[in-house]
């Protein structure tokens, strides 16, 4: 009973990761300009990396492999937003006038 | 189910890579190789599941690792013109 019901949450928290990658690389791909663009990668990073490995957690059981998962999950989180921190700081401060207009 | 995300996950990776080829500026590049290796992270966790070898989560750590560090070292070799610049601002 129990593992069913853990495995249908890691299946719902798994497919909701997806969506949202999903959703993210559309806004990639589609969004005007380039901090519109930021604000839709950094779904992926934050959002999607979060459903999936939870999902994956729930999937293992508790063992070692929940740490390593663990591990991805808090070097993952501590990251990207670093990451697209940086990139943005320096868009800013190299060209501002390139950055904000609609570059379609 | 997994296979399913890894195919998800799939569609992210190309998409990340049609941004990183008609990119109009650097930033739009950098920002989709940055996307790219996150969903490299996720696939490679995803698939040790899909194998039954979760030992392929080493690997995912390496290259999260590596995806920050490369990150940052571009941004750093693009605003300083070096490597090995101590990062004040003048």
């Amino acid at each position: 009973m129990i593992e069913m019901l853990l495995g249908m949450l890691s299946t719902l928290l798994i497919g909701l990761g997806c969506i949202f990658c999903l959703i993210g690389a559309l806004g990639l791909l589609r969004m005007p300009n380039f901090i519109t663009r930021t604000h839709a990668a950094s779904l992926i990073d934050s959002l999607g990396a979060i459903l999936i490995l939870s999902g994956l957690i729930l999937e293992a059981g508790l063992s070692l492999i929940t740490i390593k998962l663990l591990f991805i999950l808090a070097f993952l989180l501590l990251t990207g937003p670093t990451a697209i921190h940086a990139l943005v700081n320096t868009a800013i401060n190299e060209e501002p006038k390139q950055i904000t207009g609609d570059d379609k | 189910m997994i296979a399913a995300a890894l195919v998800a996950i799939m569609i992210v990776m190309l998409i990340a890579l049609i941004r990183t080829c008609i990119g109009p500026s650097l930033f739009d590049r950098i920002l989709a190789i940055n996307t790219f290796s996150t969903a490299t992270v996720l696939m490679i966790s995803l698939y040790g599941f899909f194998n039954q070898r979760p030992e392929f989560l080493d690997i995912a750590i390496v290259y999260a690792m590596i995806n920050f560090i490369g990150t940052v070292a571009l941004l750093k070799l693009h605003r300083f013109d070096d490597l090995g610049h101590d990062g004040d601002e003048t």
